[in-house]
C-alpha cells in the first residue's frame, strides 16, 4: 500500500515535470502557432539565471520563482521585437530563425560559463516518509507548483482582460485589430509570458538536473510531443497530454526501465496522433482553453 | 617526347603538388618536432572527464619540453575536441593518423568511442594509448590501455562493500558497452562473494529522471546500490537519490563516481559514505603524488580541477609512451610498441605503472577510498595488480597479430562465467 502511494506520487511528479517543461511552449506554440526550437534554451537560460544568482549570494527560492521567470521574460521580451514580430504567419521562416536562435543562445552560454555541468545546487526540503519509504520534499514541491501554474494561466485567461484581449487576438488578429486592440503589444505580451513560464521551469528543474548548455536538447523534443499530443486548447490540452504520455513513461520506466519507459512514451504519442491528428483537444474538451 | 604548354604544365603541376608529400614521406618520422595527438571531449556531456585529462596531458608534454624534448626533438601536442560525439571521433581519428600523421595517439573517454577510432588506429598503423578506466578485454598489439580494469578494481571494492553494507547488490549502469560488461563484472563478483545481485538497470547517457528507479530500489530490498553512471546527466542520480533520502539506508558504491570529479559537483551531504576504488586518487599520501598534485596546482592556478584516475593516468600514459621512446632511441612504431612491451614502467603520482606484455595493459597499484567531506579518505591499497580479467581472454606474446575486442558480445561469450 504504502509502496502503491509512494509509486502514485512518482508518477505524478513525472506529469508534473513533463506539463511544467510544456506549459512555456503551449503558450507560444500551441496559442501563438510559432513553432519556437528555442523553448530548450529558454529553460536552460532559467536554469543559469538561478546558477549564477545562487552563487551570488542570492536566495534560492527568490532566484528559482521570481528571477529566472523575470530574466527569461526579458530576454523572450527582446526576441520577439527583435526577431519573432517579424515572422508571424511565416512558419517555416520562424523554424529556421528559432533553431539559430537555439544554436546562438548555446553558443553565447558555452562561452561564458563553459560547456560544462553546474549542478552544486541541492534539492531543498529534505525528505518525506511515506510508511518504509521516502520521496523528495522538493518533487512534491514541485507538483504543487505546476498545479498552481496550470491555474494561474487559466484564471489569467479566462477572467482577466489580458486573457480574454490576448485569446481574441490569437483568435482572429484582423478583427481584434478593428476592434482597437493593439495586437502586435498583445503578441509581445504573450510571447514574454510565455518565455517567463518556461524560465520558471528551467529554474525549477536545477536542483533536479542540474544545468548545462545543451541540457535544452534533452527538454525540447518531449515539450513538443505533449504539445502536439495536446492539440490546440493549450491548458486542456497540455495537462491532459501530461498526465496520458507522463503516466505512461512512469509505469513503464517502473516495471521496465527507463528505456522503455521512453519508447513507451513515444509509441503513445504516436498511436495518439494516428487516432486524432489534431491532439486530445481537437476531439474531447473543445470548448476548454 | 615534345614539349607543348599544355604538357609542360601538366608535369610541372604534378611535381609542385607531389613535392610536400615526397618530402613528407622521406622525412617526417625522424626530422622535426615529434607529433603528439590528443583526442578528448572537453565539451557535452563528456566534458566532466576529458577536460581534466587533457590538463595534465599538456602539463606532460610541457614539462617534456622544458626538459629539452625527447630524442633531442621538441614534442608537438595536438588535442581535438569531439564534444562527446562518436562522429566526431573517427573523424578526428582520421586526421590524426592520414592528416598529422602522428607519432602517437592518446585518445577516447567511453568504450564507445574507443571501439570507434581503434581500428582505424590499427589499420593505419598508429600507436594508440587508451588511459581510461574500463571494463576490460582489448586485445591488440598497437593499443595501450593503461587505465584499471574490473579485475583490478571492482574485485576489491565489491567483497568489501558487501562486508560492510549486506549481500543485496542493486545495479545502476550507463547503457553502453562499458555499463553493460562491467554490470556483469559487478554481477559476477556479487555471486563469487555469496551475495545476489538483485536486479540490474541501464540507462541512456541522456536520462535525468531517476525517480522511478530510486523507487524500485526501495521497494527491491538491496542492501546497497553499484553505480557505473557515466557523464554529466546521470550525476542527477546521485542528488536525486540524496534528496528521497536513500544515501542513508542503501548507501551507494561506484566503478565510475569521482573519475569525473563528481564528488566536487554534489554536496558533501548528498555525497558522504560512497565507496570507490581506482588506481589513483588526488588524496594519496606519497611525496610523488604531493610533488605531482603541487606542480599541477601551481600550474592551473584557481582553476585547477580536482586529480583524479583518468587525469593522472593521461599524464603517466605519456610518460609511459616517452620512456619506450628513450629506450627504442627512435619514434616509429613497432620499435616504441616492443620496448613498452619489455617490462618498461614509470614511477608516477599513482605509484609505479608497468605495462604487461601479454595483455597490453598496465600492472598498477589500486586503491579504495571512502568519500568524505568531498575528498576521499583511502582505506586500502593493493599494490602491483595484474589486469587478470583481460589475461584470462589475450595474450599477445603467443599471438601478437591480434586487434580484437574480447569482451565485444559480453562475458560469455567470451568463455566467462557470470
Amino acid at each position: 500500500m504504502d509502496l502503491l502511494f509512494s509509486l502514485a506520487l512518482q508518477i505524478l511528479y513525472g506529469i508534473a515535470n513533463l506539463a511544467l517543461i510544456s506549459l512555456g511552449l503551449a503558450i507560444v506554440f500551441g496559442m501563438m502557432r510559432v513553432i519556437n526550437l528555442a523553448h530548450g534554451e529558454f529553460l536552460m537560460l532559467g536554469g543559469y539565471t538561478v546558477v549564477v544568482a545562487t552563487n551570488n549570494g542570492v536566495n534560492l527560492w527568490f532566484a528559482m520563482l521570481i528571477l529566472a521567470p523575470l530574466v527569461v521574460g526579458l530576454i523572450g521580451l527582446i526576441v520577439e521585437r527583435c526577431l519573432i514580430q517579424w515572422l508571424y504567419g511565416r512558419m517555416i521562416d520562424t523554424l529556421l530563425a528559432t533553431w539559430g536562435l537555439s544554436l546562438l543562445f548555446i553558443g553565447i552560454i558555452t562561452s561564458i560559463f563553459g560547456a560544462s555541468t553546474s549542478t552544486v545546487i541541492s534539492p531543498p526540503l529534505g525528505t518525506v516518509t511515506i510508511g518504509e519509504y521516502t520521496s523528495s520534499g522538493y518533487e512534491l514541491f514541485l507538483i504543487f507548483v505546476v498545479i498552481i501554474l496550470l491555474a494561474l494561466v487559466y484564471l489569467t485567461l479566462k477572467f482577466t482582460s489580458l486573457g480574454l484581449v490576448a485569446r481574441a487576438t490569437m483568435q482572429n488578429s484582423d478583427m481584434s485589430a478593428c476592434l482597437g486592440i493593439s495586437t502586435s503589444k498583445i503578441y509581445m505580451v504573450t510571447f514574454s509570458l510565455g518565455a517567463a513560464v518556461s524560465g520558471l521551469a528551467g529554474g525549477l528543474l536545477v536542483p533536479i538536473t542540474g544545468v548545462l548548455p545543451n541540457i535544452g536538447v534533452i527538454y525540447i523534443a518531449k515539450a513538443f510531443i505533449t504539445v502536439i499530443s495536446g492539440g490546440s486548447a493549450i491548458l486542456a490540452g497540455t495537462t491532459s497530454a501530461s498526465v496520458l504520455l507522463g503516466g505512461v513513461n512512469g509505469i513503464m520506466s517502473y516495471i521496465t526501465g527507463p528505456t522503455f519507459g521512453e519508447v513507451a512514451l513515444l509509441f503513445a504519442a504516436i498511436i495518439l496522433l494516428r487516432l486524432m491528428p489534431t491532439g486530445i483537444t481537437g476531439r474531447f474538451f473543445r470548448k476548454s482553453q | 617526347m615534345t614539349l607543348n604548354r599544355r604538357r609542360f604544365l601538366k608535369t610541372t603541376a604534378g611535381t609542385i603538388l607531389a613535392a610536400p608529400a615526397l618530402v613528407n614521406g622521406a622525412f617526417a618520422s625522424n626530422h622535426g618536432p615529434i607529433k603528439f595527438v590528443s583526442i578528448l571531449d572537453q565539451s557535452g556531456g563528456l566534458d566532466i572527464y576529458g577536460k581534466p585529462m587533457v590538463d595534465a596531458t599538456k602539463m606532460a608534454i610541457d614539462e617534456m619540453n622544458e626538459a629539452g624534448g625527447l630524442l633531442g626533438r621538441k614534442i608537438d601536442l595536438k588535442v581535438y575536441d569531439p564534444q562527446s560525439s562518436i562522429q566526431f571521433y573517427t573523424q578526428f581519428a582520421t586526421q590524426a593518423t592520414a592528416g598529422d600523421r602522428a607519432d602517437v595517439v592518446h585518445a577516447g573517454i567511453t568504450s564507445a568511442s574507443r571501439e570507434a577510432i581503434r581500428p582505424t588506429f590499427s589499420r593505419y598503423k598508429t600507436l594508440y594509448f587508451y588511459n581510461v578506466l574500463y571494463e576490460g578485454g582489448v586485445c591488440d598489439i598497437n593499443n595501450f590501455c593503461t587505465g584499471s580494469t574490473p579485475a583490478q578494481t571492482v574485485e576489491k571494492l565489491v567483497p568489501y562493500t558487501m562486508n560492510k553494507w549486506g549481500k543485496k547488490v542493486y545495479i545502476v549502469a550507463a547503457d553502453y558497452n562499458y555499463g553493460q560488461i562491467t554490470a556483469q563484472w559487478v554481477q559476477k563478483y556479487v555471486r563469487d562473494n555469496g551475495g545476489d545481485p538483485v536486479e540490474t538497470e541501464f540507462f541512456p547517457l541522456d536520462v535525468t529522471n531517476f525517480g522511478p528507479t530510486i523507487k524500485k530500489i526501495q521497494s527491491s530490498g538491496a542492501d546497497m546500490v553499484m553505480s557505473a553512471l557515466v557523464g554529466g546527466a546521470h550525476i542527477s542520480f546521485y542528488r536525486q537519490y540524496a534528496a528521497a533520502g536513500m544515501n542513508k539506508s542503501v548507501p551507494v558504491a561506484s566503478t565510475t563516481f569521482g573519475v569525473g570529479n563528481e564528488h566536487k559537483l554534489i554536496s558533501a551531504e548528498e555525497g558522504d559514505g560512497m565507496i570507490c576504488a581506482y588506481s589513483y586518487f588526488e588524496e594519496i599520501d606519497s611525496p610523488a603524488n604531493k610533488d605531482f598534485v603541487a606542480r599541477f596546482q601551481a600550474r592551473m592556478g584557481a582553476d585547477a580541477p580536482a586529480l583524479n584516475e583518468l587525469a593522472a593516468r593521461s599524464y603517466e600514459g605519456a610518460y609511459l609512451w616517452a620512456e619506450a621512446v628513450k629506450a627504442a632511441g627512435t619514434t616509429d612504431r613497432m620499435p616504441v610498441i616492443e620496448a613498452l612491451r619489455s617490462g618498461i614502467g614509470v614511477d608516477g603520482p599513482s605509484g609505479r605503472v608497468e605495462i604487461e606484455p601479454k595483455t597490453n595493459h598496465a600492472l598498477q597499484n589500486v586503491y579504495l577510498a571512502e568519500l568524505k567531506d568531498q575528498s576521499f579518505n583511502i582505506i586500502e591499497t593493493y599494490k602491483n595488480q595484474p589486469p587478470s580479467d583481460t589475461l584470462l581472454v589475450c595474450d599477445l606474446v603467443a599471438d601478437p597479430n591480434q586487434s580484437v575486442f574480447k569482451f565485444e558480445n559480453g562475458l560469455k561469450a567470451a568463455g566467462i562465467d557470470i
